[in-house]
């Protein structure tokens, strides 16, 4: 008989999202169901403010992918006044919004995906002068991974699991015959797991040179940056560079070479694209390469759509496109309506308790806080995956060669004689390797353009903050700032009059990612991911997490865009007017 | 390492601290008696770990020298006379006996963002290693049924040993059910009694768990409110800012080790030895406070030369924290440092009253609304207010000078 699964919480992500999937006698996941939580109601909250303060309040959307929320906000702002920011001042952004990425993507892999991939029991078992040699199969430089680092982290964790309590590694599906690493290769992992978590702050450190602090930085405003005092200080340049020149050579010698690793040993999983789902990709594109203005700028990651996985063709992108449905989140509805026409009436139905004690979504009905996002009535996919395959079609140079380059080594370790059909990225393991590809493009080209920052300031250019009258442009305008945060394409629109803002209005990406069904019962990227997956054993439901996790899931962010008004579900009537 | 050191040696100079730190010799020696009972009581129980922090000082090749040397940097920060060393060391040895379990309601992950960057690479970081975390959403391996089924192992194991730390706000309309968890479908409300029962004391970190933060901004749509408001039978620690420094949150659990009870705090819960300071009082740029050198608009002269901030809004006058000695991310820098006002995040209501980029008669600021503001002490919000007009009228007189010189310069 089909079993039906409840995984809440999903751990290791932000926010509060369960799973539920339907299991069959062969352990086959027939029917999955994604559902959000929780909800705050982050845009009512801005109504009505300065639209110069939102920025700020946008920002704790979330406290992972924390700066761009910033960004998109002020940048929405910027939209709608016209203004075209100093050049200094589109460098420090992408330099934060740079080590956002390579920050949050570490993380990402080491702390909140990796341990679906690595035991961390089993690496104990490890004899450290192998793990040592295995590291140098996947790279001729590996990252503190010679014999003696190996042997004190493994040593170091054997003290940890003999003291008794294992604290947050406790209870987890340790011994689940889905772990393929041997001891050794578990054992590599983990050591770049510990080693992950001091590198991380040093990356976090490289936010907060020109940021204040992270998570939450605080230099940015409408018109520019406020950061003036650490760009003219070459000690503070020369402190990003040396902390970028560390990163990256973790990021080459341990993450990408621990992915490549996944992928070489979870190959079969790839290449029968196990986890693909809906293979539909788009991108919004991000991080401008010139000052041209928004929207009219080149590019770093280009903009547009990838149907049914065919890489030969690229869709322009076209934001009218975009529509959101209620059919299956518990808001009122009976339509799919673009942000512009959107509205928000909550009607929330509650789960279902059932004889085992359980409350199970109702699944038939409404089930979730996130609505269902469409491009073109098409169900879509977002975040590095999804860059990738754009860029890719796009044809772009730089990211075919760090994916080429990533292929040919895969396909080398795998013995084919030739590079990995690019079809391998349609995957579990090639989400997570898109992300990995992408990690090392973004700490190559924050070097350019750190020299870039560093040499403009050099030639005497200190303007951070273009001048406007902001009576005169805050009259009556609306904006829209649309790009691409660590997980995918992330838009958010403002509408202001005499001052304030009148309506705002932010589709995110795990919105995309973690919908649930929509008015046509077509499954949302997770839930399309799951369907038949196999599962070692349903009581330990490991390849879901994998798979995802495999998105990097951002639940907060995906959930605030509910947009509702008093406080009891009776008196809800709410209408959101977006306007683009 | 050294920098940090010393900024945590020199709030106990600082000016401005609200606390007293010398409270006479009977007072310290009462002191030392507690904590010396409370530790031998710790040393003696079984109740986790039996491996020691000096285990993994030398795995990291950090010697028992560096080791003293930042406790005697965490005894200033905690407000204790340098006699106090060993002790402060004896207790850090200790921490993985406090079981602390971290609950995720209305929040951003800030928080728990925040405490993976503490201060590195230092002993402080190898003390969060060391204590013993049973529960963390964001960090634990565990999922669905195996998560909450350690939960409640540690929750029976720990009864009313173990430190509750709580991230983000509680929603109390619609019968809590704008949050639940777990596959019964519990409301975060009931997830946070529950949990909160047999703990020893609660911590709420972050301002959206201290005093309902974000989602309970002007006009609250969740009717969200902070741990305090929800639960009244228990001590309540409130290290707000967002996130929350995470070198507070280290000092109250290092505090919790040494004496078994909750740090000093003010009328808002707040620990002293964290919040006691004024942002203001030991700003880096005071002293273009003092003499009249503002910013006045981004990117200006006053702004490439470091100028007081105060009339880009900055709130550093009417914050208590300790931001400006402890700064973020090892000492990297603060957002005043980045050349941008403080928004005085560690204050209760601060977006509706303080986040803006200009001073609070310009502000344009939201009614607040909501419950929240029955937590703060209206003394202490009288003494603020006063502060920001004398500040007011200080600005307002330094813009008049300003435009003396600048006539001065023209002729």
């Amino acid at each position: 008989m089909a079993k039906h699964l409840i995984v809440d919480p999903i751990t290791r992500i932000e926010g509060h999202l369960r799973i539920e999937a339907v299991i069959d006698d062969n352990n086959v996941i027939t029917d999955a169901f994604s559902s959000s939580t929780m909800f705050r109601g982050i845009e009512t909250i801005l109504k009505g403010r300065d639209p110069r303060d939102a920025g700020l309040l946008a920002m704790r959307i979330c406290g992972v992918c924390t700066g761009t929320h910033y960004q998109r906000s002020i940048e929405a702002v910027e939209h709608a006044f016209d203004l075209k920011i100093p050049k200094n001042a589109r460098l420090v952004r992408n330099l934060i919004q740079g080590a956002l990425y390579i920050h949050d993507h570490v993380v990402h892999f080491y702390h909140l995906h990796a341990l679906d991939w690595v035991d961390i029991t089993s690496a104990l078992k490890a004899d450290p002068a192998k793990a040592a040699a295995e590291a140098l199969k996947w790279t001729k430089t590996p990252y503190g991974a010679g014999e003696g680092d190996l042997r004190t982290i493994q040593q170091r964790v054997e003290k940890f699991v003999k003291q008794g309590r294992l604290g947050i590694f406790s209870n987890a599906y340790w011994g689940n015959k889905h772990y393929k690493f041997s001891p050794e290769q578990n054992l590599l992992a983990v050591a770049h797991y510990l080693q992950a978590l001091d590198m991380q702050r040093d990356m976090s450190k490289m936010m907060a040179i020109f940021g204040g602090k992270m998570p939450h930085p605080q230099s940015l405003v409408v018109g520019g940056v406020t950061c003036v005092q650490d760009i003219k200080n070459p000690a503070r340049i020369e402190q990003f560079k040396s902390l970028l020149r560390k990163a990256n050579n973790f990021i080459k010698n341990a993450y990408l070479t621990d992915v490549l690793m996944a992928g070489t040993v979870y190959a079969d999983e790839a290449l029968d694209g196990t986890g693909a789902g809906l293979k539909n990709y788009m991108s919004y594109g991000d991080f401008r390469l010139n000052d041209n203005g928004f929207y009219d700028s080149e590019l770093l990651f280009p903009k547009g759509v990838v149907l049914n996985g065919d890489l030969s063709t690229l869709h322009p992108l076209d934001q009218s496109k975009i529509a959101e449905d209620v059919s299956h989140a518990w808001y009122k509805g009976d339509k799919p309506l673009h942000p512009f026409d959107g509205e928000t009436e909550p009607n929330y139905t509650g789960l279902e308790k059932k004889a085992d004690g359980y409350a199970y979504l109702k699944t038939d009905e409404k089930y979730s806080w996130i609505k269902s996002p469409l491009y073109d009535d098409t169900r879509m996919e977002v975040g590095p995956l999804a860059r990738v395959a754009v860029g890719l079609a796009a044809g772009d140079k730089r990211i075919a060669k760090y994916a080429t380059n990533f292929l040919a080594k895969l396909g080398d370790t795998l013995g084919l004689g030739k590079a990995a059909p690019a079809s391998v990225i349609f995957s579990t393991v090639g989400r997570t390797a898109a992300r990995a590809i992408e990690t090392e493009l973004m700490g190559d080209v924050m070097m350019e353009w750190v020299d870039e920052l560093a040499s403009n300031v050099a030639n005497g250019d200190l303007s951070t903050w273009v001048e406007f009258d902001f009576d005169k442009v805050s009259k009556n305008a609306k904006g829209y700032g649309m790009a691409e945060a660590p997980r995918g394409g992330l838009g958010h629109w403002v509408v202001i009059e005499d001052g304030k803002i009148k309506n705002y209005q932010a589709v995110v990406p795990s919105t995309w990612n973690a919908a649930p069904r929509d008015y046509k019962n077509r499954m949302g990227a997770y839930e399309s991911s799951l369907v038949g997956t196999k599962v070692a054993d349903p009581e330990q439901p490991l390849e879901i997490l994998r798979t995802v996790h495999s998105f990097d899931p951002c639940i907060a962010c995906a959930v605030h865009i509910v947009d509702t008004k008093g406080k009891e579900l009776s008196s809800f009537k709410v209408n959101t007017s977006c306007a683009v | 390492m050294v920098d940090r050191r010393e900024a945590l040696m020199s709030m106990f100079s600082a000016k401005g601290a609200k606390v007293n730190t010398n409270r006479g010799e009977d007072y310290y020696k009462s002191l030392e008696k507690q904590m010396e009972e409370r530790l031998t009581q710790l040393e003696n129980s079984d109740v986790a770990a039996k491996y020691s922090i000096h285990e993994v000082l030398e795995s990291e090749g950090l010697s028992r020298r560096d080791f003293m040397k930042w406790a005697s940097a965490a005894c200033a920060a905690l407000m204790l006379p340098a006699s106090f060393t060993p002790m402060v060391a004896r207790a850090a040895e200790l921490m993985n006996r406090v079981p602390v379990i971290w609950l995720e309601l209305q929040d951003c992950a800030g928080n728990s963002e925040a405490i993976l960057r503490s201060d590195a690479p230092t002993i402080d970081e190898l003390i969060l290693e060391t204590i013993s975390l049973e529960f963390n959403e964001t960090l634990m391996a565990a999922a669905g049924h195996a998560a909450e089924a350690h939960l409640e192992e540690a929750m029976h194991t720990f009864k009313g040993k173990y430190l509750c730390v709580v991230e983000g706000a509680i929603p109390r309309a619609m019968d809590g059910l704008y949050g639940t968890i777990g596959a019964h479908g519990e409301t975060f409300k009931e997830h946070l009694e529950r949990v909160s029962q047999n703990a020893a004391a609660l911590v709420a970190v972050g301002t959206c768990a201290t005093f309902g933060g974000v989602p309970a901004a002007s006009p609250n749509p969740t009717d969200a409110v902070g741990v305090q408001d929800i639960i009244k039978n228990k001590a309540i620690i409130n290290i707000p800012a967002c996130p929350a420094n995470p070198a507070n949150i280290t000092g109250t659990i290092l505090h919790f080790v040494l004496t078994g009870q909750i740090p000093e705090l003010d009328h808002l819960n707040r620990p002293k030895f964290a919040f006691g300071y004024r942002i203001h009082d030991n700003c880096e740029r005071r002293a273009h406070f003092d003499a009249g050198e503002f910013v006045e608009e981004w990117g200006d002269e006053g702004a490439k030369n470091n100028f007081c901030l105060y009339k880009m809004g900055c709130k550093g006058p009417m914050t208590f924290n300790n931001c400006s000695i402890v700064k973020y991310n090892s000492g990297t820098s603060w957002p005043i440092g980045a050349g941008h006002g403080c928004i005085g995040c560690s204050e209760p209501q601060f977006w509706d009253k303080y986040a803006t980029e200009r001073p609070i008669a310009d502000s344009k600021i939201k009614a607040p609304t909501g419950g929240v503001e029955k937590t703060v002490d209206e003394f202490g919000l009288g003494l603020l207010t006063a502060t920001g007009i004398g500040i007011g009228i200080h600005a307002a007189a330094s813009i008049a000078a300003g435009k003396k010189s600048d006539n001065g310069n023209e002729e």
